[in-house]
């Protein structure tokens, strides 16, 4: 068992969805209310990872980050260290990989808000701060919490972008799915065996909390 | 509600920051795949008279000299060949042109209940071919994994070549292919010694060593990487002791040609 490995995917898993967190809601919201030119163009390109092998997103992120491009050197001539097979390389991966998995079920939970209820909370005096904290997020609140389970999940089984792009480094870009791979690899089927289970009861939970809050309280 | 989300995106940025920062001088160390078993065995050793750790990465060293090119942060790389690190020296990426290690040698590997007979120079192979026992042989992928490449050329010094290609199976590194040999999912393929001959692979199976006339010599050659700091240094010289000596050769290698040692 690869407990460091283990350690840097749940860090890996809980950056990435605090940083789509936000994002996330900006996004989703603006996606469930707003009309604006080219907005089919942005949900189907926040949708593309869905469907875009993971090499091809590996392959075209390489590029981006690598010594290369000008976001790869300026990266190094920042931090000192390139963004390809780091840390925060994959991190940035991660984000992007999983911009389906956080915007899609929070903009489908800021849909179902009736359109009148805003305005009815805007005529009896509340700001739009206070619209958005004590009526739309409490409404919305299911979707964004699977929104989250959905991409930490999502985050602990990639594989192959993690693999392009992160180099297979302990401790640094190893994570618990490159890991299992690596131990096959090694022979030692024992630890495969153990961390896929980590992994499967991992999975599984958070598929059941999601499924679980989609029937909650939303529907009532 | 908004109390839960903050908290929760402090924990996060504090988990971000904490997962960037670097560990000590534990340098990143990238090898072939073919040294799997003994470079842990040597890491251990030297662990032991120094005190010192490094982190082992392994994978096919066409794959590392390319990330090694694109910037990725190893100290010190093993090849399984020569020219791997000879186009990263003209490149600026190491310091000096790295030494010869160790001399790499091939194995036919056939798993256990396999109907193939392992000989040295892959007669029976020949036969399986034509009366239909062969249905996957396993190679690591020539293009970018010396073994693979020493592999193609063995097929071809057999003259069998042109008819096993639709039997092929190509591992992204040598373990991979070992994989699929020791799996009992191809009927036999080429891997390195060093990697038959470990516990794990030789309970699995038999195998035979094939003669070094069949393929160009694997000159495994290592260097160390611009920036690599004091336990990278201490690891590579480390690498030209008795002690790592030892080991390499109970795993199958030969020594480097004595000339060769002086960097």
């Amino acid at each position: 068992m690869d407990w460091q490995a283990l350690t840097l995917s749940l860090k890996l898993a809980v950056a990435t969805a605090a940083l789509l967190l936000p994002f996330g809601i900006v996004v989703a919201r603006t996606l469930a209310w707003r009309r604006f030119p080219g907005r089919r163009m942005l949900e189907a390109a926040l949708a593309l990872p869905l469907v875009l092998p993971p090499t091809v997103l590996g392959y075209y992120l390489l590029s981006a980050f690598g010594m290369r491009s000008p976001l790869g050197r300026g990266f190094d001539a920042l931090v000192g260290h390139p963004l390809a097979f780091s840390f925060a390389g994959l991190l940035a991966a991660s984000v992007i990989f999983n911009l389906p998995f956080a915007v899609q079920p929070m903009q489908r939970a800021f849909e179902a808000i009736p359109a009148d209820v805003r305005p009815a909370a805007a005529c009896c005096g509340m700001s739009p701060w206070r619209i958005f904290s004590d009526i739309e997020l409490p409404l919305a609140w299911p979707g964004v919490l699977s929104s989250l389970v959905l991409t930490f999940a999502h985050t602990l089984g990639e594989f192959g972008v993690v693999l392009m792009v992160g180099g297979n480094i302990p401790g640094e870009t190893r994570t618990i799915a490159v890991a299992i791979y690596d131990r096959v690899q090694a022979f030692d089927t024992d630890a495969a065996g153990v961390m896929a289970a980590v992994l499967l009861g991992l999975s599984l939970a958070a598929i059941a909390i999601a499924y679980s809050t989609a029937r909650g309280p939303a529907r009532g | 509600m908004f109390h839960r989300i903050r908290r929760l995106l402090v924990l996060a940025a504090a988990f971000a920051l904490a997962a960037t920062a670097r560990a000590a001088d534990v340098p990143n160390v990238a090898a072939a795949s073919d040294l799997q078993f003994a470079l842990p065995e040597i890491a251990a050793a030297f662990a032991r008279a120094t005190g010192r750790e490094v982190r082992l990465s392994f994978g096919s060293s066409g794959n590392f000299r390319r990330q090694i090119g694109d910037g990725a942060p190893f100290e010190l790389f093993l090849s399984a060949d020569a020219g791997y690190v000879d186009v990263l020296a003209r490149d600026g990426r190491t310091e000096g042109d790295g030494v010869v290690y160790a001399i790499g040698r091939l194995a036919l590997f056939v798993p256990n209940g396999s109907p193939i007979e392992p000989d040295a120079t892959l007669q029976d192979v020949a036969r399986a071919l034509q009366d239909g026992r062969l249905v996957k042989f396993a190679i690591a992928n020539p293009e970018h994994a010396p073994y693979g490449r020493a592999a193609r050329e063995a097929l071809m010094r057999a003259g069998l070549w042109q008819a096993i290609g639709p039997k092929l199976v190509l591992g992204e590194n040598v373990s991979q292919a070992a994989q699929f040999t020791a799996s009992g999912a191809a009927q036999a393929g080429l891997v390195p010694d060093s990697l038959a001959r470990a516990p794990a692979l030789a309970a699995r199976g038999r195998f035979v060593v094939v003669p070094a006339s069949m393929h160009a010599p694997l000159v495994q050659k290592m260097v160390l990487l611009r920036g690599a700091g004091s336990t990278a240094r201490a690891f590579y010289d480390f690498l030209r002791q008795p002690a790592a000596a030892a080991i390499f050769d109970r795993y199958g290698f030969e020594a480097p040609p004595a000339a060769s040692a002086v960097r």
